[in-house]
């Protein structure tokens, strides 16, 4: 949103000895002055900063969060063209420039300077293609990401103050104005795409197909968006993110568990009705949305409670969608719902403070 | 063995090795000394010398009879040619004497207490605040002060802090090395005063040294004391987090360690107690740690309190030319030094310079509310929505979240990737919060 801001603090860099002094040994040459305490270390009129601590800074910034998620989507970006063909490059490529394009229009238009190069657009494009199915058309694509940016982040300010996550709102933007293409999935063609229409594994299981196998859902053979066929791709990158701490552990935990705990019991209920956890669990845009959307850090709580309630309900949402809605995949549902919680969350799950507890916790 | 530590906090590079295994060296005795005129926390003293008078080293130049303060003693044997204001490391200009040294040095020594272990201890209180000890640790709060705790608070447990968690900071870390013995003997001197039984010395991981050799001295002289090795984490040193991470224990928003039973004491300050009370030498000198990628030689330097920090530079073979900031105390909490004739207060553990680029990134993105401060606040606070309310003025909901609990260790601003001044913006909330509670109490009046 903004370039750099300079404080007073880093505009006043002050000279390490006053004025004054240095005026007085050109006023009187002949008396010698006490020795100027700079001359005694500096060789030169060496100026030193003077600003308010902590003088040190941890390694982390947020270009360096972003372009550290979008590396870790690019093993679901080569799977993608393994198995979908130049088209879904195609895709991804749109996405991005029209996000480019998009950000780069509203911060001329806000006079905001350029936020181009904190790598926000380009992670919300890719993620809104990894969403869209490869035969999406082009124009459509572009108009998602225009949408994405401009009203899931510019309008309100900018990156760190929308509600929603910017690529899930474009994508619900695009279900709405084109629900024909954005369902017409192509089964995957190793190398090469044609046009053969194949359902994914969850409108499949819906409409009586049964499950599609593990091995299939783990490397990817499956129809479905771009981003959501290989289980494996998403998944590593995804835990090393959690190790890395860009992306905070508790939500796919608490996503996944509630998702798989659910429809666990559902299954032990009627495993003829209902699908088998893991395959709830691999199928879809479960893991894609849960490591790497979910996990958005401007639209999920900041409070470790909350995270754990933000997680539980999507999981929760996510079952009922599924299972019962009228779609066969809920997890950009789940994901929205939960994020315009996520105020509210903040609001209610402050921490204790230390000592807010007036209890005498003595031995 | 699972080390014991408090909750959340962060690691930071610690930087110690460039001083760590220095041992500490005395400064020659500096010419020109500038002696402020508080140095501590509570009520300014007053001068009791005037110009021209010859004063020698230990004798008292100010003092107050308020009972939150400390005197301040002359350093060096010689005249004092001026009481003006200079500049003050704490980034203001503040009076001080000027005392010009004459002569090697000539000792005016404190009252005399034969056998610590017999005396009264108002006795022995009373020679620790007439040696102006304060907490070495930074805080210079007047030790006598902890010492003499109210009837109504009983003391069960006493806290020895050597954790010094500031990165580059080796003072502490050298003195229990090389005066393991004597500051043991302050602890226990303390403690009898307290008269408490339990005594603890918390020692972060990264001083094995410090801690082989307390542990050691401890079992040989026999004191009944528990060497605690703690995980290193940044703020440790703060007494409410050393207190939790050693006795588990939490003291309430706005109360004292006493409060739950306990003082704690900094390693510098059990020296500085054992030399008044056996040595019967005032406070007139402590240890600090000159160092720093700017600095050609870091050294642990045994300094007298007054000397200018241009002459502890140039015992460490002067800085380099690149730099770009000077600060004293840890990088953490430090105060950026403008001038360099300031002098060493009794407050100042360390003067570290650094280079580094001269422009410096104070905030380049807007809050993405990753949390990542809310997972380091050592005082479980919200530090992005404190900042927030702090530039919004809101006064109310700073008290809400607790901002007056804040201890400024600035962990919220090292850690936030999108450069945010939170720590800044607290303190500036915090005093925003102190005016409007003065106004309110104005208008009732």
């Amino acid at each position: 949103m903004t370039d750099t801001k300079k404080s007073p603090e880093e505009v006043k860099a002050t000279p390490v000895a006053p004025e004054k002094e240095v005026k007085k040994v050109e006023e009187k040459p002949p008396v010698k002055p006490k020795p100027d305490p700079r001359r005694r270390l500096f060789k030169s009129d060496r100026m030193t900063i003077v600003a308010p601590a902590p003088h040190n800074k941890g390694r982390h910034s947020v270009p360096r969060i972003m372009y550290t998620v979008i590396a870790a989507l690019i093993p679901a970006v080569v799977m993608a063209l393994l198995f979908f063909g130049t088209q879904a490059m195609v895709t991804i490529m749109v996405a991005i420039f029209a996000a480019i394009v998009a950000e780069y229009a509203c911060n001329r238009i806000m006079k905001t300077g350029l936020t181009i190069d904190d790598g926000s657009a380009i992670l919300t494009g890719l993620l809104l293609a990894l969403t869209l199915p490869p035969t999406f058309p082009i124009w459509a694509t572009a108009l998602g990401a225009v949408v994405a940016i401009v009203f899931g982040k510019q309008v309100f300010g900018g990156l760190g103050g929308n509600i929603f996550n910017p690529a899930l709102l474009g994508r619900a933007f695009l279900q709405a104005s084109f629900p024909v293409q954005i369902t017409t999935w192509t089964a995957p063609q190793f190398g090469q795409l044609d046009a053969v229409t194949g359902a994914t594994p969850l409108a499949a299981f819906f409409s009586g197909n049964g499950e599609t196998p593990f091995v299939d859902l783990l490397f990817g053979n499956v129809g479905g968006c771009i981003g959501e066929t290989s289980a494996l791709a998403i998944l590593i990158p995804g835990i090393v993110l959690l190790f890395m701490r860009y992306a905070d552990w508790r939500i796919p935990v608490s996503y996944l568990g509630t998702v798989f705990v659910f429809s666990g019991i559902l299954f032990w209920i009627d495993p003829v009705a209902y699908p088998h956890p893991v395959f709830m669990l691999l199928s879809g845009g479960l893991l894609l949305g849960a490591f790497f959307m979910a996990t958005d850090m401007v639209s999920s709580p900041v409070t470790p409670k909350g995270t754990w309630i933000y997680g539980i309900g999507m999981g929760i949402v996510l079952v009922l969608i599924r299972v019962w809605g009228g779609l066969p995949e809920g997890v950009m549902y789940s994901i929205l719902f939960m994020n315009g919680l996520v105020p509210l969350l903040n609001r209610w799950t402050r921490p204790k403070y230390f000592g807010e507890i007036q209890q005498d916790t003595r031995k | 063995m699972k080390l014991s530590t408090f909750k959340k906090g962060l690691h930071a590079e610690d930087y110690k090795y460039f001083s760590q295994d220095k041992a500490i060296e005395t400064l020659p005795l500096p010419d020109d000394v500038y002696i402020p005129l508080q140095q501590h926390i509570g009520a300014p003293c007053e001068v009791i010398v005037a110009k021209g008078d010859k004063v020698k080293t230990g004798q008292i130049i100010a003092n107050t009879d308020a009972f939150v303060a400390a005197p301040i003693h002359s350093t060096v044997t010689g005249v004092v040619k001026d009481i003006q204001k200079y500049y003050h490391p704490l980034g203001m200009r503040a009076t001080m004497i000027h005392i010009k040294r004459e002569a090697e040095d000539e000792w005016v020594k404190l009252d005399k207490i034969d056998d610590w272990k017999w005396a009264k201890k108002e006795d022995v209180i009373k020679v620790i605040r007439q040696a102006g000890i304060v907490g070495l640790g930074g805080a210079t709060f007047p030790t006598h002060v902890k010492l003499s705790p109210p009837d109504d608070k009983t003391i069960d447990s006493f806290i020895l802090n050597g954790v010094e968690c500031e990165p580059y900071l080796t003072s502490d870390d050298r003195m229990m090395i090389e005066q393991t013995d004597k500051i043991l003997e302050g602890m226990a001197i303390m403690m009898h005063i307290l008269d408490v039984k339990r005594g603890y010395i918390g020692i972060e991981n990264n001083k094995p040294e410090a801690i082989a050799q307390m542990k050691k001295r401890v079992v040989e002289l026999g004191y009944p004391f528990k060497v605690v090795p703690l995980k290193v984490k940044y703020p440790q040193g703060a007494e409410k987090m050393l207190i939790y991470s050693v006795l588990k224990r939490n003291v309430p928003a706005n109360k004292l360690p006493m409060d739950v039973g306990v003082v704690v004491n900094n390693v510098g300050t059990a020296l500085a107690v054992q030399q008044a009370i056996i040595d019967q030498k005032p406070l007139v000198e402590r240890v600090v740690t000159v160092t720093g990628d700017g600095v050609n030689e870091p050294k642990n330097l045994m300094a007298r309190i007054g000397t200018p920090f241009a002459n502890l530079f140039e015992a460490c073979n002067g800085v380099k030319d690149e730099v770009h900031k000077i600060f004293m105390g840890g990088p953490m909490m430090g105060m950026t030094q403008y001038h360099l004739e300031s002098p060493v207060v009794k407050g100042s553990s360390g003067i570290v310079a650094v280079t580094g680029d001269l422009i410096e990134e104070i905030s380049q993105f807007p809050c993405i509310r990753c949390g990542a401060c809310v997972d380091v606040c050592p005082m479980s606070l919200m530090p992005l929505r404190l900042s927030k309310f702090s530039q919004a003025r809101e006064v109310d909901k700073l008290e809400d979240f607790g901002a007056m609990s804040c201890i400024e260790c600035g962990s919220c601003s090292f850690i936030c990737p999108a450069h945010i001044p939170i720590v800044q913006w607290i303190k500036v909330g915090k005093v925003r919060v102190r005016e409007a509670a003065a106004k309110k109490a104005k208008e009732t009046k």
